[in-house]
């Protein structure tokens, strides 16, 4: 359990010991204090784990170095995405607790294979650790996108695949809830750390003239022609 | 203010009204603020505010909000010949204010050609296309009330193809986007019409709620601020304000039970711990959503009714219609952080109306400006609903550069149509798989009419050709192909004057039982294009004045 969950706990406590209406009312005042809370959280120290051992967590850890790894900007491991999978396997992926359990030595094995005289996949090369994920990739290419967001895919059950939707959970998650340590994904992503925006908001809107404006200048333009 | 009241379930209520969503939550305001005695069974939970988050996996993964797979399995099958098989076919709120929680909160009128499409294009071959027994000009009132009263921002007078209304919206548009700014250009540039997307999210504040803080997570989650104008955040607190109806939440609704005389006499449901209870009632509106409703009714069959409750015609769960609709994705230059701010700022409806003789199928639809998915929907396949190019790998280094350069400066363009009313499109109970409590899972059978591909293919080309005077640098189109999941349930207990064609009648009571209404997406006797969930509120205000008007004549 890591710092941002207890502010969450902390700041839900604050909101609903009053009634709503207050806390609609004044909703910014609490999201700044969210933030702030963020803010001073960022130099908490690292959580313990839970459910992994230190071996299998600097494992897993590897394992998400390669799905989003670390070059110029955060990866993974900025993002302590291992904390979030080790707290999430006794969370909410309680389920998938068999697929690590089973997935990793299995995992082992086949590198064992792969490469002689070598047991433990945090000590391969990242060439190495890419060849090992590769094989057990066979989905390869993301294929044609789906409209619809709600939907969760029931085929994605083997090892491979789970570590790597965890890791994206762990790497984007609003860091509120868990992982995406200091927002380091949103960061690599560019999307800000706020909870409330105003406009402009991008490049495209920055010049807008209005609606009425847009509109006559459109007529204009048309008339023009 | 009034304490909030409770009923015994022996107390024999005016109403027990089965679901609190886009329906359910206008009939239990208007009938309590009528007189009645109301209680609303709502098998979810009595969410607020405080309880909303950001947390993708809690409600996107998890289904916080939502109906839930694991205890409420679905089956799945394209034609009645095929065999149904296991898998999530349909999602919907499942919370106190149901699906107007959750959703995008596109509020779009329907136009007058959705009431009397049968009339003016003839009969569609393959589809059984039907006249509404009501029309636009009997349910405008209705859309009016349902703006001003809930809170809809938009802009009266800025779509040429915008039907007559009686008032203008209540506030204005929200902010425009950069994506809106892009599709408002790109529209123009080709003649076309876009205009300010109608909302129902507020862009100013109302007493004790908050105008919109363009935190962008309005699809699939619930407004924190309580901005979106669901009908937790409004209606339902005015129901409870009149000291006459109680909201019971977690409250499954499994049987409605009659006497030998065929009336109904209550509302059975199981409670959070499964026991099951019998509420009292003079007679029940069921409001539990477009698959939810007709399958209450077969679950009640009896002696009586062997095939279901008010099913003499043999349509309740028939005439299934999802809405279709393709789109597409592009990346620009520079950030559009259409993260920000609601999904969509800007929609054109050039192409609502179309002649059929000209462009050789029956329908219509709308364009959106949107951008609705958050950073681990836009990062992944496994949630279904990516947002990067096709072909871009899964993991690794590449894989983590497209999603730092596209985030920020992606754009979705996403198209609404018509789903033609076809009888094999159904919502029916499945002959093997039960649910947690024991009893028939939902199966939904549904092919989509060659129509509504044919529409959907003449929109996808209007969205690329509307990207193609854009400065997009990238664009590719989803792919045009048969659905089979379903987030809009409509049709399925369809209006109609003839009790031989359809399940209610324009009262919204049901042919066969005098003390049992229908109102919610199975009312719709067509599609609309797209965004049917104001007119569903609509219909249920309109709803709630004829039910008031028997009951005062006595003739409930």
């Amino acid at each position: 359990m890591n710092e941002s969950v207890s502010r969450r706990r902390f700041l839900s406590r604050g909101v609903t010991g009053i009634s709503a209406v207050w806390a609609s009312a004044h909703w910014p005042a609490l999201l700044a204090a969210a933030t702030h809370a963020h803010q001073a959280a960022k130099s908490a120290p690292p959580p313990k784990f839970e459910f992994f051992t230190a071996d299998e967590a600097k494992e897993i850890d590897a394992i998400t170095s390669r799905i989003i790894p670390t070059d110029d900007t955060p990866g993974a491991h900025e993002a302590g995405v291992v904390y979030f999978i080790d707290r999430g396997l006794t969370t909410f992926g309680v389920d998938d607790q068999k697929t690590y359990r089973e997935g990793l030595p299995e995992l082992q094995a086949r590198m064992a294979e792969m490469f002689q005289g070598k047991s433990k996949f945090s000590e391969l090369s990242p060439e190495q650790q890419d060849e090992v994920l590769h094989s057990f990739d066979d989905s390869g290419q993301q294929g044609q996108r789906q409209r619809g967001g709600l939907r969760s895919r029931p085929g994605a059950k083997n090892f491979f695949e789970t570590v790597r939707q965890h890791t994206i959970a762990g790497f984007l998650i609003d860091p509120d809830y868990g992982g995406n340590r200091d927002a380091a994904g949103w960061k690599v992503i560019g999307r800000e750390r706020e909870h409330m925006f105003q406009p402009p908001f991008g490049y495209y809107d920055k010049g807008y003239p209005g609606w009425e404006v847009a509109v006559k200048e459109a007529t204009k333009e048309a008339e023009k022609k | 203010m009034l304490e909030p009241i409770t009923y015994k379930t022996t107390d024999e209520v005016d109403f027990a009204i089965i679901g609190s969503g886009a329906a359910g939550g206008v009939l239990a305001k208007e009938l309590s603020t009528n007189g009645f005695r109301v209680v609303v069974l709502e098998q979810g939970p009595y969410l607020t505010e405080a309880d909303f988050t950001h947390n993708e996996v809690e409600v996107l993964k998890r289904n916080q909000l939502t109906n839930r797979p694991e205890i409420q399995p679905t089956t799945f099958r394209k034609t009645p010949q095929d065999k149904a098989k296991r898998q999530r076919a349909l999602v919907y709120g499942r919370m106190v204010g149901g699906s107007s929680v959750h959703f995008t909160a596109n509020y779009w009128r329907f136009h007058e050609i959705d009431f009397i499409e049968r009339s003016k294009v003839g009969p569609v071959p393959g589809a059984n296309l039907a006249d509404w027994p009501i029309t636009y000009a009997d349910l405008e009132p209705y859309y009016t009330k349902v703006e001003w009263e809930i809170g809809v921002s938009g802009l009266a007078g800025a779509s040429p193809f915008d039907p007559p209304r009686s008032k203008p919206y209540p506030m204005p548009p929200l902010p425009v986007k950069s994506g809106g700014v892009i599709f408002e250009r790109a529209a123009r540039k080709l003649g076309w019409h876009p205009f300010p997307a109608p909302m129902a999210i507020l862009s100013h504040p109302r007493p004790g709620r908050g105008a919109c803080v363009q935190c962008g997570f309005c699809e699939s989650f619930g407004c924190e601020v309580g901005a979106k104008s669901s009908t937790l955040a409004t209606v339902i607190r005015m129901a409870e304000k009149t000291g006459r109806c109680e909201i019971r939440p977690n409250c499954y609704v499994h049987r409605i039970e009659t006497n030998a005389n065929g009336r109904v006499i209550g509302a059975a449901y199981f409670d959070k711990k499964r026991i099951s209870h019998l509420q009292m009632a003079k007679a029940v509106v069921v409001c539990a959503n477009g698959a939810e409703t007709p399958r209450l009714l077969l679950l009640s069959a009896n002696k009586q009714f062997p095939d279901g409750l008010a099913n003499s015609s043999g349509l309740v769960g028939k005439y299934l219609m999802l809405n279709s609709g393709p789109s597409a994705m592009a990346v620009f230059e520079h950030p559009l952080n259409d993260y920000k701010g609601v999904a969509v700022s800007r929609i054109l409806h050039d192409f609502y109306e179309l002649d059929p003789r000209k462009v050789g199928f029956c329908g219509g639809g709308g364009l959106d400006a949107r951008f609705d998915l958050t950073p681990i929907n836009f990062a992944s396949t496994g949630y279904d609903m990516g947002g990067l190019p096709p072909g871009t790998p899964r993991w690794g280094k590449e894989f983590k550069a497209a999603l730092a350069h596209n985030y920020t400066r992606s754009l979705e363009i996403v198209s609404h149509g018509t789903s033609l009313p076809v009888e094999s499109n159904s919502f029916s109970l499945d002959p093997d798989l039960k649910e947690a409590w024991g009893l028939p899972a939902l199966r939904m059978t549904y092919k989509d009419h060659p129509d509504d591909l044919k529409l959907g293919a003449f929109l996808r080309d209007r969205i690329l050709e509307l990207l193609d005077a854009t400065d997009a640098v990238q664009k590719w189109a989803s792919p045009v192909e048969e659905q089979d999941f379903a987030y809009h349930l409509l049709g399925t207990c369809r209006m109609g004057n003839d009790p031989k064609s359809s399940v209610i009648n324009a009262d919204h009571r049901t042919h066969d039982v005098k003390n049992l209404f229908l109102c919610d997406g199975s009312s719709l006797v067509t599609s609309g294009r797209g965004q049917p969930t104001l007119t569903i509120s609509a219909l249920a205000y309109r709803a709630a004045d004829r039910i008031t008007e028997l009951a005062r004549k006595g003739e409930i």
